[in-house]
């Protein structure tokens, strides 16, 4: 028999604690197959941010480390410069990214650091709860803005890409969405992308991914993904803003 | 006013509120989550301001701001979001400024777990961040007493112009009790004539911990201590339940003390005659309820939901004159009164 | 004094039946105290409360040796079956639970709360049907006092739902009355 379908060797074989629905696990498997196809195994190492994706250590079958809220970038930083030639990516949500993180993530695409940076966005802290993120939209209602987000109180969502790419040290960085199969096809295009230029010396990559979180929307899956292409897509445009010519 | 049936994170909310904090900066972090919920839901009815900072190091920098500007302040976070406020709070001692920080404690070291602990005794009570500081420490054991030592948290604050941190655990913030807000009895506070409102028709202010000149920053810490070893002398709290006749005496705080209490009734119905100290205060630490105790007693228990860091203090204000045992679980576990009661019985040479 | 577990997953209303019944004692003017676990375990898995309503002062608010305990589904039943107390209580909603209590020095009562709640046309008051067999079994609070919660704490706008939870606790009690 022919097998068509498997696990990639790049994820454990634990169970996920993801809600159901939730589109963490996509994402995990995307860059799993990226680790896969460019056999770099045995020479990656992630560092698990603190969000809903805490346990990545768990799921990712290559050396990991689980960083502090927000430091990631700064934990891959120091592992890569100890080891210049292994894999290093770092898997945040936007809380941890875009908020308490936006210190650490803005340096280390300043300084060119050689990491890739998987960057989940998905408009709400999930692990805590459903709060407001620096990420979530103008009149969105989480449990912090519980009568919408309100621009003049909190101000406007952030946009990481657009604001990463004015760096000259961000070599690589895009914007892709998982809400239907097409996309996913791309997602995985551009993480392959990112591990690429960071193999190839070019400098820091970041790859945001539109995600969702069924549970805190208080949406069935299948509406959150709707939610996503129709809400978030519009204030989120998909598309590349910086790619190095080595590989366009 | 009617009893209300309340979470304990949304009582730290209302107690605020009815205690005059109009601000509130806050970061979200389990177990407290419910608290800038509550605030971010009730702060806007009252005229108030809350904000979601983009880290707890920012959301204390924010109460910095705000209580030097005058106003009554609080923020709330649990263990690792404490630890990134402690250069805060320095600066926040430093300056003497009034605020109110709550810390609803999980298990640690590093991320840790979220079930509840006590694990952060010593960095409340013992400064917490760099300099010589203390903070003015309530551990309250129920809904009910953490509402009223809210209420007069901030009366304290101002009255020494000193943070006041409230240290619950997860079980506090996240249980459900019966609380009534009640007036607590106010202080003659004076006006923070300090504040930086606008230096119109007077002389400026200037908030700040920076003291280049040696002596000068000596003489601040003096001032500093003279404050605390005030809050010594006068501001002790505890409560003695069945010490009377006491031999085995055991200490705890917080939600720790509340299993102790049941220990010590089956205890005593064992035929152990055992008595609870209950330091409401942990800084000050209430040496002097020592003093209280009777002749029988004979040996003492301090028991924590970390691996001892209050029995310390118990040690210092025993002196030695008895044996200072310990017991305790960590991690998020809770000890259950079984556990408790055999570790007494060992001390006390069985049952008799 | 009764200290009681409820213990369900997620959504089968376990932690309201606690806080209800909390709420009803402290109506009564008892002292009452609840609480949840809590936990990334929430989302989907087993969830599960500690209620206290005593008289006397509440030492400790947590319940290691439970005299009540509502299992709603079998992995409570597992896990908190074997705690109770001698001469205890275990109730189990035997519509998810097939097998039967394992001990024969506790009382259990087994009861179709999810089949009565579809007979009422409201599948979710099955926590309710359970509520009126264990205040009928127990006494602990009066069933008008938890009516008069379940009005305290569902707003206004629900109150359409009060009727079919209060006829919930009526069959639940009429169950266990004509049973045994
Ligand atoms: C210093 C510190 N502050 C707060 C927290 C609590 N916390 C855990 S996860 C999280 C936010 C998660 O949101 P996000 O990064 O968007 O990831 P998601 O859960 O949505 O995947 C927060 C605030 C913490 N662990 N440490
Ligand atoms: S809470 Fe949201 S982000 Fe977290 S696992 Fe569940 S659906 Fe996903």
């Amino acid at each position: 028999m022919k097998v068509v379908f498997q696990r990639p060797t790049a994820l454990t074989e634990r169970q996920t604690h993801y809600c159901p629905g939730c589109t963490h696990g996509i994402i995990h498997r995307l860059v799993a197959e990226a680790i896969d196809e460019l056999g770099v195994l045995d020479k990656a190492v992630g560092v698990a941010s603190v969000g809903c994706s805490v346990l990545a250590y768990e799921y990712f079958n290559c050396d990991m480390q689980q960083a502090a809220h927000g430091r990631a970038p700064a934990v891959a930083t120091g592992i890569k410069r100890v080891h210049p030639n292994n894999i290093v990516f770092t898997y945040q949500g936007d809380g941890d990214l875009a908020s308490i993180g936006m210190a650490e993530i803005v340096h280390a695409a300043a300084r060119g650091e050689k990491i890739t940076v998987i960057f989940v966005n998905n408009a709400i802290y999930g692990m805590t709860g459903g709060q407001m993120a620096p990420t979530t939209l103008v009149g969105q209602k989480t449990t912090t803005s519980p009568y919408g987000r309100q621009a003049e109180h909190c101000g406007y969502p952030v946009r990481i890409s657009e604001l990463l790419a004015t760096l000259q040290g961000a070599a690589y960085v895009t914007r892709v969405s998982v809400h239907d199969v097409p996309n996913i096809r791309k997602a995985k295009r551009a993480i392959l992308k990112a591990f690429e230029v960071q193999q190839k010396g070019l400098g820091f990559s970041i790859v945001e991914v539109i995600s969702t979180c069924p549970t805190n929307w208080g949406m069935t899956p299948l509406e959150a993904l709707k939610w996503a292409k129709e809400n978030m897509l519009e204030y989120y445009p998909l598309g590349e803003f910086r790619t190095p010519e080595e590989v366009k | 006013m009617a009893k209300q049936l309340m979470k304990g994170n949304e009582a730290i909310g209302e107690a605020a509120i009815r205690a005059g904090c109009r601000y509130f900066f806050g970061y979200p972090i389990t177990p407290q989550n419910e608290v800038p919920e509550y605030m971010a839901r009730r702060l806007p009815e009252v005229g108030g301001v809350f904000l979601q900072a983009e880290s707890e190091v920012s959301a204390i920098n924010m109460v910095y701001g705000a209580a030097g500007a005058g106003a009554r302040v609080m923020t709330s976070s649990s263990s690792p979001g404490i630890s990134l406020k402690q250069e805060g709070i320095s600066y926040i001692a430093g300056s003497e400024l009034p605020c109110v920080i709550i810390n609803i404690i999980r298990g640690g070291p590093g991320l840790g777990g979220i079930q509840p602990a006590q694990s952060d005794y010593f960095q409340a009570t013992k400064g917490g961040g760099h300099g010589d500081y203390r903070l003015f420490v309530f551990a309250p054991a129920s809904v009910q007493e953490m509402v009223d030592l809210i209420m007069e948290a901030f009366d304290i604050a101002d009255y020494y112009r000193n943070p006041v941190m409230v240290l619950g655990d997860g079980t506090l913030g996240q249980m459900m009790e019966p609380v009534e807000f009640k007036e607590p009895k106010k202080r003659d506070l004076p006006p923070k004539d300090w504040a930086t409102t606008g230096a119109k028709g007077r002389k400026r202010n200037i908030i700040n911990s920076l003291s280049l000149v040696a002596e000068q920053l000596e003489e601040h810490n003096w001032k500093l201590q003279k404050k605390y070893q005030h809050m010594k002398e006068h501001e002790q709290r505890w409560e003695l339940y069945k010490c009377d006749d006491a031999e085995l005496v055991l200490a705890a705080f917080g939600t720790t003390a509340r299993i102790v209490k049941s220990v010590v009734n089956q205890l005593r119905e064992q035929g152990i005659k055992a008595g609870l100290l209950r330091p409401i205060t942990i800084f000050p630490f209430p040496d002097k309820a020592f003093a209280q105790l009777p002749d029988t007693v004979k040996a003492f228990l301090t028991v924590e939901m970390n691996t001892g860091q209050m029995v310390e203090d118990v040690r210092l204000a025993v002196n030695g004159k008895q044996p200072v045992h310990f017991f305790g679980r960590t991690g998020g576990i809770v000890p259950t009164p079984a556990e408790i009661i055999a570790k007494a019985k060992e001390i006390m040479g069985g049952v008799r | 004094m009764a200290e009681m577990i409820f213990a369900g997953f997620g959504g089968q209303g376990v932690m309201s039946m606690g806080m209800m019944l909390a709420y009803a004692g402290m109506l009564e003017g008892k002292n009452v105290s609840w609480i949840p676990s809590y936990g990334p375990e929430m989302r989907g898995g087993t969830a599960n409360c500690a209620v206290v309503v005593t008289s006397d002062e509440i030492g400790s608010p947590f319940v290691t040796d439970p005299d009540v305990v509502v299992a709603m589904n079998l992995p409570s039943m597992d896990k908190f079956e074997p705690r109770l107390k001698k001469g205890g209580l275990l109730i189990y909603n035997s519509s998810l639970i097939e097998r039967e209590g394992g001990r024969d020095d506790i009382e259990v009562i087994g009861i179709p709360a999810n089949e009565i709640a579809s007979e009422l046309g409201n599948s979710r008051v099955a926590n309710m049907v359970v509520m009126g067999a264990l205040l009928a079994k127990t006494g602990v609070a009066k069933p008008e006092s938890v009516k008069d919660a379940l009005r305290k704490v569902l707003p206004a706008h629900r109150h359409d739902l009060l009727p079919v939870n209060e006829q919930a606790m009526e069959r639940g009690a009429e169950y266990v009355s004509k049973d045994r």
